[in-house]
């Protein structure tokens, strides 16, 4: 593979609007776009061009204080075994019993992706052996699931430049509500598996989205969004990095107008980085294999981060057979609206969509566009301050105490501030500069007591965190602008003088 | 109508159940005959029950943490254990192939 940046496969295509590139080199591939805004990459010469299709299964862990059939902690890193209870290690005599704030999670999720919401929905078995699913299946939803049908918008920049941004949306299959399995540490060299159950029974909401993606920028941009809306909704922290957001990829390709091919599915992919790689690697490894004449096996595969490829993965050779069946001990989970609210039953055990729907907080959609309508900034501005944890009510505090147009602030923010906190990898609450510190310096600048350069010099002296304040800082350097005509005249004057010769030859042109 | 030798092992394999010799392989395929009487009953245009609580409630129980905390309890039916992990082989060790193995239905 050509090593190229992250050392990985390079995405050869580009979404959107766009001409015909260039031979690449390294044996990557050109892509062109057609009207849809779908990548049909040219094959070799001769050969018709592919249409790779991306499909994703998202499973999104509930932000909930226990599990959702059982009352142990959920909880990240914690001695293993500790936060498990009878029910969770599948000891007999043990009963799920549901917990109400998983649904509420799940119908939030719903309404936040424009699902409808099954106001009845069933509980299933999954059964596969593993030794991290002690009950030997997992409690799902597959028949009848909490919410079907929804949309996601979701942007991308067109040729890496933000200021060219088209909109996408996928649909929403369904969201299930189901259980996570326990985590299984593989001990090679002691040929054994090690197994905390600790994460056994905790809570997900599996997002399923249609194979409306062509390729891994689109699929990363796409599990983005649903990453800031879970976060918005608190539904789920969706933290790649502790396994609270876990991404498994359907990829195939095939010929413009022929039948889709074969799929394959990548699992448990917990980068974005990672995600964009995998499906960018598979989408290539299928076009290889079938211009070489080969076919593609219906399997499941994993991407091995290091090598920057997919390799089959074990234990999953041949066909599942998941035998799904009823769960005989769970009845239909009815949910109610406004219309439906029975009369005399106990709040506690009724859950109203419409309540719940009063009371969803702005998704970030709705966030950008405020921004945009009331700061006057531009729309790439908006993704750009919601990207970053904080950065957007960083950039309101600022406005908030400062007299300069937020058009202007946002260049500070978004150039001075932000480019300083990603090369010392800081977040926006790390920031040793916070908003009332560049709020007085932005002031100083607004009323000319110091020019933009100088700005930048106090801001770089701001940045060492010294608890100085710019007006000090200003005094210290002596950078304040001279308003005083007759002393910039003493200056000039002086420059003049001490400059004789030069003078004199630029007097004679 | 008999259940065949590749579904007789795909269930061998799927539920690890070893139907052991011919009355095991006989029993089943009663069983299905006996639940093939189903069929003789007309279900047009009836919704299939699939559970007989469906006229209950499911109960929904509050966000606390009530359970856990019992590692040593729980370790105590483990076999073997390393410093508080239930301990498993690397991987699931496949049933071997319907030729290799040493089941009844070898024969049939």
């Amino acid at each position: 593979a050509a090593a190229r940046g992250g050392g990985a496969w390079r995405r050869a295509w580009h979404c959107g609007a766009g001409g015909a590139h260039g031979p690449f080199p390294h044996g990557q591939r050109a892509g062109t776009c057609n009207e849809r805004g779908r990548a049909v990459p040219a094959g070799k010469s001769g050969l018709a061009p592919w249409v790779p299709v991306v499909g994703l299964e998202i499973h999104a862990q509930i932000s909930s204080n226990s599990k959702l059939f059982s009352g142990s902690k959920v909880q990240f890193a914690a001695p293993p075994n500790s936060l498990v209870s009878f029910f969770d290690a599948s000891l007999p005599g043990t009963l799920p019993v549901l917990n109400r704030r998983c649904v509420e999670a799940a119908v939030m999720t719903g309404l936040a992706l424009n699902c409808s919401i099954n106001k009845k929905s069933l509980f299933d078995r999954k059964h596969y052996f593993y030794a991290d699913l002690p009950a030997g299946y997992q409690i799902t939803q597959q028949r009848v699931p909490i919410a079907v049908n929804g949309s996601l918008s979701y942007s991308l920049c067109i040729d890496n430049k933000m200021s060219q941004m088209v909109t996408k949306t996928v649909r929403i299959k369904q969201i299930q509500l189901e259980q996570d399995s326990g985590k299984s540490l593989h001990d090679d060299t002691r040929s054994q598996t090690l197994v905390d159950l600790n994460r056994a029974g905790v809570g997900l909401m599996e997002v399923v989205m249609e194979p409306d993606m062509c390729c891994g920028e689109e699929a990363a941009a796409a599990v983005r969004e649903l990453q800031l809306i879970l976060q918005t909704l608190g539904s789920s922290q969706a933290v790649m990095a502790e396994g609270q957001l876990r991404v498994d990829a359907n990829v195939s390709v095939h010929h413009p107008g022929e039948p889709y091919g074969v799929r394959t599915e990548v699992k448990n992919i917990n980068s974005l980085r990672f995600l964009a790689k995998a499906v960018d690697y598979e989408i290539q490894r299928h076009i290889e294999e079938l211009e070489n004449g080969g076919t593609i096996l219906n399997e499941t595969r994993a991407f091995d981060s290091k090598l920057g490829c997919t390799v089959p993965m074990r234990d999953k050779e041949g066909k599942q057979d998941y035998r799904f069946m009823p769960e005989p001990n769970l009845p239909p989970l009815i949910l109610y609206d406004a219309k439906s609210l029975p009369a005399n039953m106990n709040h506690q055990q009724v859950i109203n969509i419409d309540w719940i729907n009063e009371r969803l907080p702005d998704l970030p959609s709705v966030k950008r566009e405020k921004l945009v309508e009331q700061y006057g900034i531009l729309p790439e501005h908006s993704f750009t301050l919601l990207n970053e944890d904080g950065l957007a009510e960083f950039f309101e505090n600022v406005v908030k105490q400062t007299q300069m147009k937020p058009k202007k602030v946002i260049g500070w923010i978004l150039q001075d501030l932000l480019s300083y906190l990603k090369q010392h990898s800081l977040s926006v609450k790390e920031s040793p500069v916070n908003s009332f510190l560049l709020a007085d310096l932005l002031n100083l600048l607004e009323k000319k007591e110091v020019s933009s350069t100088a700005a930048k010099q106090v801001l770089a002296e701001l940045w060492k965190g010294e608890g100085k304040t710019p007006l000090e800082i200003v005094k210290e350097q002596k950078l304040q602008l001279l308003q005083d005509q007759k002393e910039l005249e003493q200056i000039c004057q002086a420059v003049i003088d001490g400059q004789e010769s030069e003078v004199i030859m630029m007097v004679l042109g | 109508q008999n259940v065949s030798v590749e579904v007789l092992d795909h269930l061998e394999q799927l539920a690890l159940v070893d139907f052991r010799d011919l009355e095991g392989v006989e029993r089943l395929q009663k069983a299905i005959q006996f639940a093939d009487q189903l069929h003789e009953v007309n279900t047009d245009g009836v919704e299939p029950m699939d559970s007989v609580l469906e006229d209950r409630s499911l109960y929904l129980r509050e966000d606390d943490v009530t359970e856990g905390n019992c590692t040593k309890e729980l370790l105590e039916n483990a076999r073997e254990k390393v410093e508080e992990y239930f301990v498993a082989p690397p991987g699931n060790i496949p049933l071997s192939k319907l030729e290799e193995r040493e089941t009844f239905l070898q024969g049939s």
